[in-house]
């Protein structure tokens, strides 16, 4: 079936099974094969993506679902030469050890911080009714769903904190 | 996968109609997919119901009216939710990734599946997936099972987090089907597996979630405590919301709720008449438990919940009346 989309700014259409996920369209129809397949299941985040801004596992969506939506992957968010914030503080801080995770990350801290800024709680924030600070502890949990199995944690924390800093 | 035909509804009515005759109805999709994926469920149709217009949060009467496809980002985050509903956002909070909370829904929700690894593996015998095949939990891993209202047939647990917080609040599920709207009681929505553990909630073909009303709020502590295997990302061993409404030194206002102890969110009438009009002490607290823990049953991996329960009820109740 037919989905047309708008991956990182550009008009795309897709012609593919219904089964297909928006991350098989992207890595297998699109050819935009920066956004990485993990476990498939959802319980990784190697696969996260943005759509309409806000980050989701695109192993768990079909593309058929997302007709006339924006899709923003890792190749939208910054290219060698015009790299993104985050993904400069990724390579300062040394935050990834294979970097297979690492696209994933960069989406889900992109829209992490964007959360963050519309005062969003967490399940660590003391006071639901406030708007937290994003203390190292705050953005463990809000990225709790992208795993790293090199456990480049403590780095990808030190990027996202500096992020987070230089938007204040 | 196996394949599908995919509609995309217009109305609640195209929705309803589909449904009625036989299609699946797909929203988040963040279990049904991974289920469909694993071969655990294979609709021959899937009706999309995104596009409909069940994603608003609005006033209603004293309380509030969440549509079904309300996700469960955008429900933590209302500012009307953390204020007056606080056990809501928190128990949201506490349930799955932000990737996951952005897709998944309000009714999708109330309506996903047990995470027992034995309904997931299509080589075991499970009663909820396969019907008559035995339950091949009750002699296996059954760390994350059920200790109440589970059943010779299946002792799977009920894994959302929101639902929890919504039982001790006292929503009611707002249903449309072709012969008309109902509004259901979350407490009267699941039912136990009994012999017939495929059967999860008083649903009839066709029907479909449009809201979940929460009812005036109710001047109190709220909590929600969560117990699980790792500290983010995890599904309960057990967990507890707790409303408890307190003056001059007494429980005016009580309703417990819990998961990962049973197939259904979990309350208990007694448990919170108990409390209501007592002044808390550890005594008090103690019977509480002995209430909520009278029936509860271990299958050997999952004995430690028994204690578990109990400790972390109590401790919920200290917090809260403190």
């Amino acid at each position: 079936m037919k989905t047309d989309l708008t991956i990182n700014g550009e008009a795309r259409t897709l012609d593919a099974d219904a089964r297909t996920t928006l991350l098989d369209a992207l890595r297998t129809h699109l050819r935009l094969t920066g956004t990485k397949k993990g476990c498939d299941h959802g319980q990784c985040g190697a696969c996260t993506v943005l759509v309409n801004g806000r980050r989701i596992n695109s192993c768990l969506t079909l593309a058929c679902m997302h007709d006339g939506d924006e899709i923003t992957t890792i190749e939208g968010l910054g290219e060698p030469g015009d790299l993104s914030p985050l993904q400069r503080a990724f390579v300062t801080h040394d935050g990834y050890q294979c970097g297979y995770c690492t696209p994933g990350q960069i989406c889900s801290a992109t829209a992490m911080l964007e959360e963050a800024k519309a005062g969003w709680p967490s399940h660590v924030t003391d006071d639901v009714t406030s708007a937290p600070e994003l203390t190292d502890a705050e953005i463990s949990e809000r990225m709790s769903g992208n795993l790293c199995r090199c456990s480049a944690y403590p780095n990808i924390v030190d990027a996202i904190r500096e992020v987070w800093k230089d938007k204040q | 996968m196996k394949p599908f035909d995919y509609k995309r509804a217009a109305s609640a009515e195209d929705a309803i109609g589909a449904a009625a005759s036989g299609a699946t109805i797909i929203a988040g999709g963040t279990n049904l997919l991974d289920l469909m994926k694993l071969e655990v469920m294979a609709p021959e149709t899937l009706v999309d119901i995104n596009r409909l217009d069940l994603g608003q949060i609005t006033v209603s009467g004293d309380g509030l009216r969440i549509g079904a496809l309300v996700t469960n980002s955008d429900l933590a985050a209302d500012k009307t939710v953390r204020r007056d509903y606080p056990v809501l956002a928190k128990a949201l909070l506490a349930g799955a990734s932000g990737q996951l909370r952005n897709k998944a829904t309000t009714g999708g929700n109330l309506l996903q599946r047990t995470r027992c690894y034995y309904f997931y593996d299509t080589a075991m015998s499970c009663n909820k997936r396969d019907p008559g095949s035995g339950c091949a939990a009750m002699e296996g891993f059954n760390r994350i099972h059920a200790i109440l209202g589970a059943s010779d047939h299946c002792i799977a647990t009920h894994p959302s987090d929101m639902a929890v917080a919504m039982l001790a609040l006292k929503a009611v599920v707002e249903i449309e089907g072709k012969d008309g709207a109902r509004n259901v009681p979350l407490d009267d929505f699941y039912r136990l597996p009994g012999d017939t553990p495929q059967h999860e909630t008083i649903l009839k073909p066709g029907e479909l979630i449009t809201a979940v009303m929460l009812p005036a709020p109710v001047a109190s502590t709220q909590i929600y405590r969560k117990v699980r295997d790792r500290a983010s990302y995890a599904f309960a061993l057990v967990s507890v919301a707790a409303v408890i409404g307190m003056e001059d030194g007494k429980i005016t206002h009580a309703a417990l709720a819990f998961g990962g102890l049973a197939p259904r969110p979990w309350r208990n009438d007694a448990l919170d008449r108990a409390l209501v009009g007592a002044e808390p002490s550890a005594a008090l607290f103690e019977k509480a438990a002995d209430i909520l823990l009278e029936d509860a049953t271990g299958h050997g991996g999952n004995d430690f919940k028994i204690p578990l329960a109990r400790r972390t009820l109590i401790a919920v109740l200290e917090e809260a009346t403190k």
